[in-house]
């Protein structure tokens, strides 16, 4: 502050000044980029544990075993560490979800965008967002308690975990997710090319269907993809609703076990640490985790693409 | 217009196509509200569900008893004080960190392939499912940190887990204060982070805020994570007192302590076949739902009301 009062002060006391403010300023802007980088370490250390303890895993049972094998019972006597029927019952889980959540999610978006009065956004929206700030262990006691039963008067011989009813749920738990990236899509298509289509005396219908939607059509796509890999990921809608059985089926009316399902149930034992049913865990969560990740890629390739097609 | 060209039949088959056309842009507008309303049903019919089911047992002593093994006996207590103290330590840890990395990425990130490389990681890491980050922590932070199954180890994985949406939130706020306030800061001969400190995030703190209660908003009600670091879900006593008697006054030892939280006490009790303990499961399930639903009230309400206060 010295050198305020003299404006012409002796050029050592004006580099001390500027060190004294610049050293603060390089060490802030190091310790952001520290914090920036921990995103970075995240996915590191995210990726380093999972192939270490899967790389245990491997030394006792061979790839071909674990990716051919038809059989899941890594906790019985006789052992079969077979993929497939969690991967199947994942896949199978996820398809119901997304048999709800694609029409559901499209035709709100669609409404939203194009039908939709201000009022009536300003009201639904954050309702929607409500429901996907619903905790995923209530969506299971509904499944569970409130759509198993349901279920259970139309088809009576519908076992009490099964499929079917997770998979609604959560399908329904997604429409959020699906509805606002594809609204998003829709919304970023200018208004000049609706205003094109209303003056060729297009209705409203006919507008969404014909112009915006295909313009919209790889947001609208992503969409779907990045709610395939909410679905994929989903771990207690379908750990409470839909058993702990690993069951290598496509009918979605009997019980399946999903990869998340087989993590939680082993992680509520006790398992002592080390040992091959605790390397499991992880190489159950390695294909996960490469299931999202290939899901979340495709989707975001899509989504890169719409936005910088105007 | 139909007086200019066609014969009334011409003009029949018009009316008629634009009837039609018309009929269906209707029909699709009912068919876009019931399927935007089956959302809204749902999250009402859920919530009715759960209050009707539990209304009977939300009573203090709910909330004033440990888990038991008699039904009509359980309560909330250690699941309740565990989550607090758990959203305690996810919201230190998260927050700044996750605030911190924003206003790099927004103020001080150079264009170059090491930003690149982080703002790929934070959109990856949002769309990793929670339940890998419990596997992270149970490999990271129980076992090589050494932490054990403790409300550290719990609070830190959700603050891992918070991380993206933290940055993502902040940085949309950061970016929605105009660039001529940082001129303006600039000319005055502020340095960057003065800059930083005393205009843009004090400007950015409402959007900043509401991200940061929708990601607590999530961590509550997260349970795969923490369940897979093996919380367990039967305590019957509380975590060692913050508050001592004795100087220094605070202690640290409730970091290290077991512990249970309120998602996973709800789904202890779902699994159990008798039907008394989903009477439990149900009230605990509306305590969650009432704290995670009016957390994302007040962020929407935030986000509003910024909204329409401010005016650049």
């Amino acid at each position: 502050m010295s050198d305020a009062k003299n404006p012409v002060s002796p050029q050592p006391s004006r580099f001390a000044y500027q060190a004294r403010r610049h050293l603060p300023e390089r060490i802030i802007q190091w310790l952001l980029f520290l914090a920036a980088l921990t995103a970075v370490a995240v996915t590191i250390a995210i990726v380093v544990i999972l192939v270490y303890e899967s790389l245990g895993f491997f030394r006792h049972v061979s790839l071909w075993e674990f990716l051919t094998d038809t059989q899941w019972t890594p906790l019985f006597s006789d052992k079969h560490f077979g993929i497939l029927p969690l991967v199947a019952g994942t896949l199978l889980t996820s398809a119901v979800a997304l048999a709800v959540a694609v029409p559901l999610g499209t035709v709100t978006a669609i409404y939203l965008s194009e039908f939709a009065s201000h009022g009536v956004r300003e009201v639904v929206k954050p309702f929607l967002e409500m429901l996907s700030g619903v905790p995923t262990v209530v969506f299971g006691y509904f499944a569970l308690l409130f759509v198993t039963p349901l279920l259970q008067k139309l088809i009576p011989e519908l076992p009490g975990f099964n499929v079917l009813s997770a998979g609604l749920v959560m399908g329904i738990m997604i429409i959020p997710y699906v509805a606002s990236v594809s609204e998003d899509a829709m919304r970023a298509v200018p208004m000049h090319i609706r205003e094109g289509s209303y003056a060729m005396g297009a209705t409203r219908f006919q507008t969404a269907i014909r112009v915006v939607t295909p313009a919209a059509a790889s947001g609208i796509v992503a969409a779907y993809i990045l709610g395939i890999s909410r679905a994929v990921g989903e771990t207690m809608v379908v750990a409470i609703a839909a058993g702990t059985q690993p069951n290598l089926t496509w009918n979605p009316l009997e019980g399946a076990a999903t990869i998340s399902a087989y993590i939680v149930q082993v992680s509520l034992g006790d398992l002592p640490h080390g040992t091959l049913e605790y390397q499991t865990i992880f190489a159950a969560g390695l294909v996960l985790m490469l299931m999202t990740l290939l899901f979340n890629v495709i989707g975001h390739l899509m989504r890169k693409r719409f936005r910088e097609a105007y | 217009m139909s007086d200019l060209s066609g014969t009334p039949d011409q003009v029949g088959a018009i009316r008629a196509m634009i009837a039609r056309h018309k009929r269906w842009d209707m029909i699709f507008s009912m068919i876009g509200l019931v399927a935007m309303l089956v959302g809204v049903i749902t999250l009402l019919a859920l919530f009715l569900d759960l209050v009707l089911d539990g209304y009977g047992r939300l009573t203090y002593d709910f909330f004033t008893s440990f888990p038991s093994r008699h039904a009509a006996e359980a309560g909330i207590l250690s699941a309740w004080v565990g989550t607090t103290l758990v959203m305690l330590v996810t919201a230190f840890a998260g927050v700044p960190l996750g605030v911190a990395a924003a206003i790099y990425l927004e103020e001080y990130a150079p264009r170059n392939w090491m930003t690149d490389l982080i703002e790929i990681n934070v959109t990856n890491l949002a769309g990793v499912p929670s339940i890998v980050y419990g596997l992270l922590a149970l490999g990271l932070f129980v076992y090589q940190l050494n932490l054990g199954q403790s409300i550290l180890a719990a609070g830190l994985t959700l603050a891992l887990l918070i991380l993206p949406v933290v940055i993502v939130a902040t940085r949309e706020a950061i970016r929605a204060v105009p660039g001529a306030i940082r001129e303006a800061a600039y000319a005055v001969g502020a340095t960057k982070w003065q800059t930083v400190a005393h205009h843009v995030l004090p400007y950015s703190t409402a959007g900043i805020l509401t991200g940061v209660i929708i990601g607590m908003a999530r961590a509550i009600g997260e349970t795969a994570p923490i369940i897979t670091i093996g919380a367990l879900t039967f305590i019957a006593f509380l975590p060692p007192s913050p508050v001592t008697a004795t100087p220094p006054f605070v202690s640290f030892e409730w970091l290290m302590a077991p512990f249970t939280v309120l998602p996973i006490q709800m789904f202890s009790w779902v699994s159990r076949p008798q039907a008394a303990f989903l009477e439990n499961a149900a009230a605990t399930g509306v305590v969650i739902i009432v704290m995670t639903l009016a957390m994302n009230a007040v962020a929407i309400w935030l986000r509003y009301r910024f909204r329409k206060r401010i005016k650049w």
